[in-house]
């Protein structure tokens, strides 16, 4: 190999460098601090701590029941927001693509849940729930159908979908922002070309949009899943992972672990787990984006 | 269809449209207006009083929650770190995506993923051991310790943004550029870059908020009053058993409204498709 | 407890002028923040020469079993007036004091100074219970007249009671006010020992009581997600004639509704043979750090806190108990309810023996499935005891 052939080389590297130093220093060995103190039985306080091995993780995946109740409400809510959250961010990103009035200022209205603070979002939420005194039972009786009443966020049946709803509500800003710069992007002759062969609005959407938006979706869903399984603040702002355990999620079960129970090592080990859970959803999310995109 | 006919499904079509949009903006103005409105009220009338505009409003409040949330200087504070890490991350993520998207190496797609893993294996409870190294490599109560944990907390969204929108760009403008003797790195900064605008846009748009929003490792690794950032200031309110609400509220507002203000002014970016149809075209 | 800013940044300044020492406050909040601030300060040893430790006498034993916090029996010791310790409730100092043969094998002492003192218990508005025709100074004493009373608020279309029941400790709080009443203090630490069960009729007599409010509509719909922040508007705002709450309320109600008119009660006893005890003790507690280099300063600094003059002084300008006796005489009425009280207290903190948290988790989470309907008592006192048995053949 010639000099400039290995400069080329390192200059390749050099590329990414930066951002392999800081993950080395900030991500990597924090991560493998967490990995071992997984094997721990740890408090989080005393530095003596005894090796437990595999007990913890073994635990986690025979004998905590709670733990995956929990990861399966975290679930639930994913794929509520996979399908309304991202539909709706869709049909508004579509709506703001074209030439409509007001367009911009409906962009910066719709970025407002987003960047409230998770204390607002409790409160005023908290407020359309109430069950004596909230918005949503005004309007129910309003439309005449008061006789669906009820305290949204205490009842077993409805909490965790009400909470859901907060979280979309909170979301969907985001995946708004990506998808319009996304569909912005589609040079306006393709649309022009289509509308010249005849084609309707849905015709368009399907051999036009959708396809060049293809890598779009996958990014939106891979960050709806990630963002949403580890919905935290809006949980502890409205209904603490009750009633019983209805609204308990893996992170707040993690909490609870670490601090309630004092068990950071065992905390640890849930991180793990998660991860990995995490990690095979949304490899499979991307896979299977993937095959639809050969299809 | 007759142009009558198909002029009627124009306009119920468009009057759909604008009442979805209408009904979702007032779900999403609503929470802000009644911060607003609460931000006015005084402790004893902020959840008795549920008229919008309260009668004798408190505009004194913004000034108190300025000087008792000592804002001016968390203010400050807050637009360096914001400032320093949005742009930090920007360059180092465009940085690495565009390696990934163009050059090839060995060994790139293990490293790709792996950048990218710490997005998809977010573990809580990384955050005390990183307080753990801050403190060991001396920079625990530093700007620099507080400023880096974050761009590299930004990296695995944006090389993961950055390469896709560089995937998906053409390369025949590089490629000539190369043929004419341009270095990579010429090639990245003045033709790559400036195409990205969107994608950065909105890379920016998502720090921005994620900086300016921080609290918890501000709280840990930070403890004298002048590095702190604006949401230290919003602490003050909130007691362990007395929350100070229209204070709060008011912080709130104050802490929003710088945020709002560069969306308005970065959402320009995302701009209909003129660039890019210059280059795909 | 950045709330008390003021207060301290006054104390603060009081201090040097009197000895020349400069005491530079740090306050933080939310509670959880600070307690993982004060955590992670352990494990970098960065810790400030005095800190509090919120939360549970298990991270207390932790801190000290790690060396962090000094033992101050000798200051107290040699505090020969022997009014540092006399002055100081009992109560307030139990709390912060491992006693030979704890469960947690720390070494005998004191470890913490008590900065005030609180209760849980009951409150009551006067002007709802008149509205009900009710006596306005007499708050219900035994479960029979609570009922009653809360019959009668209801057809007055009252609410009657309202609590933060969405924070899973008020449920364990009050429960185990009932529990102790009902079966004794005894027992009740033998089912913590796993030596009674608790699918024991006494137990489930416990989870009725809640059944019985449910049944009968007494709790405010919503109370079993609140959090106590929300029962407290509730409350002050009218909309609930009771509440159960701990003595910050009063600085807390007093900020929301000058005018409410409202005085305190024990809860109301199930049983006629004990009386019933409620949860209190030392508010906020300080510790020395023991690594410290200005240890004596330190508690020095302490001791001159816990004195009357300070003491009063937090009282009136916090509206929390202050845990010198000898301030006792300058509260306003309300808090001297509370006061009065202080006595019948007793803490998780003080008891011989600690129950497992996932075991008190699912006991106070079994309490909420039974505020919403959905299981019997019997249900619940089965999955406690199915945890329990998990969590005893984990330690073997």
């Amino acid at each position: 190999m010639n000099s400039y052939k290995v400069r080329e080389i390192l200059g390749n590297y050099v590329f990414i460098v930066p951002a392999l130093a800081l993950f080395a220093i900030f991500s990597a060995y924090p991560f493998l601090k967490v990995f071992h103190l997984a094997a721990f039985e740890f408090d989080g306080i005393n530095p003596q701590k005894t090796f437990v091995g595999w007990d913890n993780i073994v635990d986690i995946l025979t004998n905590n029941p709670v733990f995956w109740a929990s990861m399966k409400n975290a679930l639930i809510i994913t794929v509520l927001a996979l399908i309304i959250q991202n539909l709706l961010a869709l049909l508004l990103a579509l709506a703001c693509d074209r030439d409509i009035r007001f367009g911009n200022v409906y962009r910066v209205i719709f970025y407002i849940p987003p960047v409230l603070s998770g204390i607002v979002v409790g409160l005023i939420w908290q407020w359309i729930y109430d069950g004596n005194y909230g918005l949503f039972n005004h309007l129910l009786e309003f439309l005449r159908l008061g006789h669906l009443k009820r305290a949204w966020l205490a009842d077993g049946d409805t909490a965790l979908f009400a909470v859901a709803v907060i979280h979309m509500w909170k979301g969907f800003g985001w995946g708004f922002i990506v998808l319009l710069a996304g569909l912005q992007s589609i040079p306006r002759e393709l649309y022009e070309a289509a509308k010249v062969d005849g084609a309707n609005a849905w015709h368009t959407f399907m051999n036009v949009t959708a396809p060049l938006m293809i890598p779009v979706f996958i990014l939106v869903s891979v960050l709806t899943i990630l963002g949403t399984m580890q919905i935290y603040d809006i949980i502890v702002s409205t209904t603490g992972g009750g009633p019983g355990y209805h609204t308990e999620v893996p992170i707040s079960r993690m909490i609870s672990e670490m601090t309630g129970a004092g068990r950071f090592g065992y905390a640890c080990a849930m991180g793990v787990v998660f991860g990995v859970v995490l990690l095979i959803v949304s490899v499979v999310q991307i896979r299977v984006s993937k095959a639809m995109k050969q299809a | 269809m007759s142009m009558t006919m198909e002029r009627a499904k124009n306009l119920s079509v468009s009057a759909l449209i604008h009442s979805l949009l209408i009904g979702v903006s007032v779900l999403c103005v609503f929470p802000l207006i009644w911060a607003l409105s609460s931000s006015l009220k005084t402790q004893s009338t902020v959840f008795s009083d549920m008229s919008l505009i309260p009668k004798d409003p408190q505009w004194g409040n913004y000034v108190e929650a300025w000087t008792k949330g000592d804002f001016g200087l968390y203010f400050m504070n807050s637009v360096f770190y914001t400032s320093i890490v949005v742009v930090g991350v920007i360059l180092v993520s465009s940085l690495a995506a565009y390696a990934f998207s163009r050059f090839e190496f060995p060994g790139k797609n293990f490293l790709f993923y792996l950048l990218i893993a710490t997005m998809m294996i977010p573990i809580p409870g990384t955050i005390i051991p990183l307080y753990v190294l801050l403190v060991k490599l001396g920079l625990a109560n530093t700007a620099i310790g507080y400023i880096l944990p974050q761009i590299n907390g930004g990296l695995a969204l944006g090389i993961f943004l950055m390469k896709t929108f560089f995937d998906d760009l053409p390369k025949e403008l590089e490629e000539s550029a190369r043929i004419d003797g341009c270095g990579r790195l010429r090639v990245y900064a003045y033709i790559a870059i400036p195409l990205a605008k969107p994608a950065i846009a909105v890379l920016a748009i998502f720090n921005v908020l994620n900086v300016w929003n921080e609290y918890l490792l501000a709280m840990l690794v930070l403890s004298d009053k002048g590095l702190m950032p604006l949401q230290r200031g919003l602490m003050v309110f909130q007691g362990a058993h007395i929350t100070e609400y229209p204070l709060l509220m008011a912080g709130i507002c104050i802490t929003i409204a710088p945020v709002m203000l560069l969306y308005l002014a970065l959402q320009k970016y995302i701009i209909k498709g003129i660039t890019a149809g210059a280059v795909k075209g | 407890m950045s709330d008390r800013e003021d207060a301290f940044l006054e104390l603060a300044k009081k201090y040097e002028a009197e000895t020349g020492v400069r005491v530079k406050f740090d306050l933080y909040a939310p509670s959880e923040s600070y307690s993982q601030k004060v955590k992670a300060a352990a494990q970098t040893n960065t810790l400030p020469d005095v800190f509090g430790i919120l939360g549970e006498s298990r991270d207390l034993a932790s801190f000290i079993k790690s060396g962090f916090v000094a033992d101050l029996s000798d200051a107290l010791a040699k505090d020969v007036t022997g009014s540092w310790r006399d002055r100081l409730f009992e109560k307030a100092f139990e709390v912060n004091q491992f006693k030979a043969g704890n469960s947690y094998g720390v070494t005998p002492g004191v470890y913490g100074i008590p900065l005030d003192m609180t209760t849980i218990q009951f409150v009551y508005n006067k002007d709802l219970f008149a509205k009900a025709g009710l006596d306005p100074e007499a708050p219900p004493r035994t479960w029979q007249d609570f009922m009653v009373a809360a019959r009668a608020l209801e057809e007055a279309g009252i609410q009657p009671l309202v609590s933060g029941f969405g924070e899973i400790w008020m449920l364990d709080a009050l429960s185990s006010n009932w529990a102790m009443n009902i079966m004794g203090e005894e027992k009740f630490f033998d089912t913590y020992r796993g030596k009674v069960k608790y699918t024991d009729p006494d137990w489930v007599q416990v989870l009725s009581l809640f059944k019985e409010m449910t049944d009968e509509g007494v709790i405010v719909p919503g109370a079993v997600t609140m959090v106590n922040k929300t029962a407290e508007q509730t409350f002050a705002n009218g909309r609930a004639a009771m509440a159960f709450n701990g003595s910050w309320c009063v600085n807390v109600y007093k900020g929301m509704n000058p005018t409410l008119n409202y005085g305190a009660f024990l809860p109301p006893q199930v049983s006629a043979s004990r009386t019933i005890k409620i949860w209190g003790g030392a508010g906020s507690s300080f510790m020395v750090n023991n690594r410290s280099a200005r240890k004596d300063q330190a508690t020095a600094f302490l001791k001159w806190l816990a004195e009357a003059d300070q003491q009063s002084f937090l009282a009136n300008a916090t509206n929390n108990l202050p845990a010198n006796r000898k301030s006792l005489k300058d509260l306003s009425p309300i808090l001297a309810q509370f006061a009065d009280d202080i006595d019948n207290t007793t803490h998780p903190n003080v008891y011989p023996v600690h129950e497992d948290h996932r075991v008190l988790e699912a006991w106070s989470k079994g309490i909420q499935s039974i505020l919403i309907g959905e299981k019997t008592p019997e249900q619940v006192a089965q999955e406690v005891q199915t945890a329990k048995e998990r969590e005893m053949s984990r330690k073997k």
